[in-house]
């Protein structure tokens, strides 16, 4: 090969892979990222059963029912619900109005479960998603955030 | 008072900084007068802000509460360690610590620069305060840490129970070397670029400071993830989340800017894209401090948020990576390129290696920057999880764990690919063995597991192969092999090590992602639950005091499939200052798998919710990156990398010591 060819066909890899893994990271960004939505939007949106989502609101004051490992609560933004199982523990400042973010999929059932429960890592955190679906329903108050 | 005295020392600092940072950029060329001077500078900066990080400490330390940041986050009942790394557990305090630790690369770099070109540390020394002028400024402008309060509160308000562990002793301070350490090779890019002078002698300086920065940043990730791991009781060792991110795409920059740099010293070849990575790597670890510290993300990690620390932040990051990259547009065209090569070669193979880390380091950009992007523009909130980055980062390095091993093996310039596949044969054949012997003891399934498990073997056995290969085993008699290996250079151990441990980590992701088992379960006390062939038995809960929380300490009996037995406390904790509750799960290693006990709110019943986690080969992740960190501190203690001259250096060592 001569010194031109060599260079070419370094670059040609080099270009190669390039364009392989910007594909990569566009067909991933099409397909693997997950949306969320307030209990509201998922009314309005008719959203499919069985797709990954991110479910954020708050928890409805007394909704929260344990039956051994299973809980089932109600995710609130003050128009719609919806009701939400998880099985396991969840995090330690889970409670009544308080703002979570539940990771998972509608069932069959119309039932959101929930393979994983956010909610806040200290006093002062409110997931931010949370906060903007709240504030765009009006049914946020400055002193529930406590920041 | 003391306080008083840190706060001036900080002033002192920045001013200090900012002048060195003037007359470095307009006399670098002068007789060696300004590099004296800002030798000089640089170490007083050291002294100073050291001086303002040890006033905080003690007041931390004393609970002094008229410091409002120990007010914010400190409490006399705490023990003394937490006292300490409360400094650094919020804003105001973690920047000081950044600062800490970029003064303190600043000061080694005049302390042990003594031998570089005169002009080179001037300008390296120059930027190095520009750096502390800007950080020190905003700390003391937007962030300061020795606000007074008057009146004196009685107690303080205690530090997040989250953050109560000895992980907060290391993470941070072991993160920030990592990421504050690029700060070094960024000020010797941009004096590159300025000078327009580069050679091999540049690259072996740049070298032994990417080495201690990556080796930093290695162990500060590893260590975070394994807190994030034990404290926060999801079972998780890596989440994907934005700021695990900040910190992982400097560790992937610099990855490639070690293996760049080793080209750059050794056959004066890829000058440009050298100095461009040492250029990015810092640009990185710059983004992680302001995603992290901004408060654009929320996390453990965002302390406070405060929008206009944010923008002035964004703004720094803006000047110095907008500048640094303008510079490297202008000048970048002066440096130039040498040094030929066949495309199969070790050069081609770290060109390869260069490219496959800086796609990865771009999908994982992407994936982190998108949602925030998305949600500025747009205000749609979406997430990129795992998903995404499994499919675009797996499969960018899975072909990067396919050729590894084939790296070291091949030779400078013109490489032979048949001959080195030859030689590596053995490894191919143990690793596939291996593999398949796991799956007809495991059970196979069809999945991408097989594969994971098989680049794993590949790259430790490769690692291996390479050290077997430079000792001649088997090719002459076993005892002139054993002392070719035990004479071979530490620098070609310190890479066979990197590359096993990297195996080895791979391992333990693809083992723990396939085999992991878990069982969620009520459990009254006396009751029994199987996982894996360990049998968990319920003793109880008794109730416990600990020095600044009261805790539900839960009692299990734990039997593993040989018979013994052994006892586990995870723990529900209230923090008392806080009212803050945390639970602590336990954790029992056996072997290199891990029992994960966590437990749950007690039922009306008296019965609790129970997660036992059994993590198998988990262990492997950290010790593999263990294992990186030792090879990147071997190779630091080599002798010759830390000579700065290309020169004989049998007189300049005892300089350089």
């Amino acid at each position: 090969m001569t010194r031109k060819q060599k260079r070419l066909a370094v670059i040609g890899g080099l270009g190669l892979v390039l364009a392989l893994a910007a594909g990569l990271i566009f067909v991933a960004l099409r397909d693997q990222i997950v949306f969320f939505y307030s209990p509201s939007e998922v009314k309005e949106r008719a959203v499919a059963v069985g797709t990954p989502i991110r479910l954020g609101g708050l928890v409805k004051d007394g909704s929260w029912v344990k039956t051994g490992e299973a809980n089932d609560f109600v995710v609130t933004d003050g128009e719609s619900e919806m009701t939400v199982r998880f099985i396991g523990i969840l995090p330690d400042l889970f409670r009544d109005g308080q703002g979570v973010v539940a990771e998972g999929a509608i069932g069959t059932d119309g039932v959101f479960a929930a393979t994983n429960v956010l909610a806040k890592h200290d006093e002062n955190y409110m997931p931010k998603e949370v906060v903007e679906s709240l504030k765009a329903r009006g049914e946020w108050q400055r002193e529930a955030s406590g920041s | 008072m003391s306080i008083e005295l840190g706060h001036f020392a900080l002033i002192l600092a920045f001013a200090i900084a900012t002048v060195s940072a003037l007359v470095g950029l307009v006399l670098w060329r002068s007789d060696g007068r300004a590099a004296a001077y800002l030798q000089q500078g640089a170490i007083l900066q050291f002294l100073l802000i050291a001086a303002a990080f040890a006033a905080l400490v003690q007041a931390f330390a004393t609970s002094d509460f008229s410091l409002a940041l120990a007010f914010e986050h400190s409490h006399s009942t705490q023990p003394m360690i937490f006292r300490i790394t409360g400094v650094w557990g919020n804003h105001e305090g973690s920047m000081l610590l950044w600062v800490l630790i970029l003064v303190a690369m600043g000061g080694a770099v005049a302390a042990f620069g003594r031998n570089l070109p005169r002009d080179l540390l001037a300008l390296v020394l120059a930027i190095q305060s520009l750096l502390v002028a800007a950080f020190a400024g905003f700390t003391l402008f937007t962030s300061n840490p020795f606000a007074r309060l008057s009146p004196v509160p009685f107690e303080g308000k205690d530090l997040n129970p989250v953050l109560q562990d000895i992980g907060l002793a290391l993470h941070p301070p072991l993160l920030y070397t990592g990421y504050v350490g690029f700060s070094v090779c960024f000020s010797f890019a941009i004096a590159a670029l300025i000078s327009g002078r580069i050679d091999a002698a540049w690259a072996r300086w740049v070298r032994p400071w990417t080495l201690l920065s990556w080796t930093f940043l290695t162990l500060g990730i590893a260590m975070g993830s394994y807190w994030a791991y034990y404290e926060l009781g999801w079972g998780g060792w890596w989440f994907w989340d934005p700021v695990e991110n900040a910190s992982f795409m400097p560790w992937l920059a610099g990855t490639a800017l070690l293996h760049s740099a080793l080209v750059m010293e050794k056959r004066n070849a890829l000058k440009i894209w050298t100095v461009f990575l040492a250029i990015i790597t810092f640009s990185l670890s710059l983004l992680g401090t302001f995603m992290v510290r901004s408060g654009i993300l929320t996390s453990v990690h965002t302390f406070a948020s405060d929008p206009t620390r944010g923008l002035v932040i964004l703004s720094l990051l803006a000047a110095f990576i907008g500048g640094a990259f303008v510079l490297f547009a202008l000048r970048a065209s002066s440096l130039r390129a040498g040094g030929l090569f066949h495309p199969v070669s070790k050069e081609g193979a770290l060109i390869l290696n260069n490219l496959l880390l800086a796609a990865a380091t771009s999908a994982v950009l992407v994936g982190t920057l998108y949602p925030l992007l998305l949600d500025a523009l747009t205000g749609r909130s979406i997430s990129v999880g795992g998903p995404f980055f499994e499919l675009t980062f797996g499969s960018i390095m899975a072909p990067l764990l396919v050729i590894l091993p084939f790296g070291p093996f091949l030779a400078w310039k013109r490489g032979d690919l048949v001959g080195v596949a030859q030689r590596l044969a053995w490894a191919a054949g143990l690793a596939l063995f291996v593999t398949i012997l796991v799956f007809a003891l495991r059970g196979a399934s069809v999945s991408l597991v097989p594969f994971g498990l098989l680049l794993g073997f590949w790259v430790a056995f490769g690692a291996l192969a390479d050290l077997a290969d430079r000792a001649k085993l088997f090719r002459t008699d076993l005892v002139t092999s054993l002392r070719r290996l035990f004479g071979l250079p530490r620098t070609a151990w310190a890479t066979a090590i990197a590359h096993f441990g990297i195996g080895v980590t791979v391992i333990g992701i693809v083992a723990v992602s396939a085999w992991e088992t878990e069982l969620v379960t009520t459990m009254q006390p006396g009751q029994t639950g199987n996982l894996a062939g360990y049998t968990v038995l319920y003793d109880g809960v008794t109730h416990t005091e600990g020095p600044n929380f009261t805790s539900d300490r839960g009692s299990f009996t734990i039997t593993e499939p040989t018979g013994e037995t052994r006892t586990a406390h995870p723990e529900r904790r209230v923090y008392a200052a806080s009212g803050m509750p945390t639970t602590e799960a336990a954790i029992e290693t056996y072997g290199f798998s891990q029992l994960y006990l966590q437990l749950g709110e007690p039922g009306a019943d008296g019965g609790s919710v129970v997660r036992v986690w059994h993590k198998p080969f988990i262990t492997l992740i950290w010790l593999g990156a263990l294992l990186m960190a030792s090879a990147g501190l071997l190779s630091l203690s080599y002798r010759r990398l830390r000579v700065g001259a290309p020169r004989p250096a049998r007189a300049k060592t005892a300089a350089a010591e």
